[in-house]
């Protein structure tokens, strides 16, 4: 499991996120939270947010740039039949707007700053994904 | 000045993204998996916290304020309410379902898999009918 992917890459890919995120609060005092950063491209003119598209941007070089570098293979596809892909992406985008933050917003830069509001989302979303994952894998036998 | 940070903040998060393998949406449900249980994402969380920790505190009570900014733009909600439980909850749902969150599913854009093109349509639809329904944006 773990023979393309050390622990080190791990523990320092983390810490890239880390870093990333204290880019960005002490450069321009905002919190790196992916979903804020693209639902508000939704919800308002670009022009006015453009540092959010360059963010979004700088996602994909970032990654691109890693691969080309390391020179590690792509990751494989979702193994996720279309109509679970869907809901999927529906509950992912639904969710993380309803509750303000997701994994990065909540869970790095919300946890970081020791507020309440994201200790308490980190803890209901983890929790949720693994009872859900045990009762879709193990319980109802889904092949996700 | 505030885009080229936001541009390095990008590069940054997305080769961080790809070297941790968050990126692989079988080792994230892996992680969510107890029951045949890798913990390698476990440490992506450390390594993230380790330096964001420090850094977040240190900026909001020693230096006060951003260095291309007037202030920080923090969430104004304080409140524990039943949105950001439930909306929580979904995200949670649907991160297992798949394996993605919204981070490493926009960085995996450039794989170029047609899987991932659909999750992004659907996580924005979802995104824009939770904006429409409680008109919050």
């Amino acid at each position: 499991m773990f023979e393309s992917v050390s622990y080190i890459h791990v523990l320092g890919g983390g810490a890239l996120i880390g870093l990333s995120a204290l880019v960005l609060f002490s450069g321009i005092g905002r919190i790196a939270g992916i979903c804020g950063i693209a639902f508000s491209l939704l919800a308002a003119p670009v022009s006015t947010q453009v540092w959010r598209l360059m963010f979004l941007a700088g996602l994909l070089i970032g990654t691109f740039l890693y691969h080309q570098i390391s020179g590690q293979a792509f990751p494989p596809a979702p193994d996720t039949k279309l109509p679970l892909l869907i809901i999927g992406g529906l509950l992912v985008g639904f969710g993380t707007a309803m509750g303000n933050g997701c994994t990065s917003g909540h869970g790095i830069c919300g946890l970081s700053r020791f507020s309440p509001r994201s200790i308490t989302a980190t803890l209901t979303f983890m929790v949720f994904a693994i009872l859900s994952m045990f009762v879709f894998r193990h319980i109802l036998d889904w092949s996700i | 000045m505030e885009k080229i940070i936001a541009l390095i903040a990008g590069i940054l998060f997305g080769a961080g993204l790809a070297a941790s393998d968050m990126n692989n949406p079988e080792r994230v449900q892996g992680f969510l998996d107890l029951l045949n249980w890798d913990p390698s994402l476990m440490f992506v969380m450390m390594g993230a916290l380790l330096i964001a920790v420090p850094g977040f505190q240190y900026l909001l009570n020693k230096q006060g304020k951003p260095i291309f900014a007037v202030g920080f733009s923090l969430p104004a909600g304080k409140d524990i309410d039943k949105n950001l439980v439930i909306g929580s909850a979904l995200f949670g749902i649907g991160w297992a379902i798949v394996g993605y969150c919204p981070g490493p599913a926009i960085a995996s854009l450039v794989y170029g898999y047609q899987e991932v093109f659909i999750f992004v349509a659907a996580m924005l639809a979802g995104a824009k009918t939770q904006q429409f329904i409680f008109n919050t944006k």
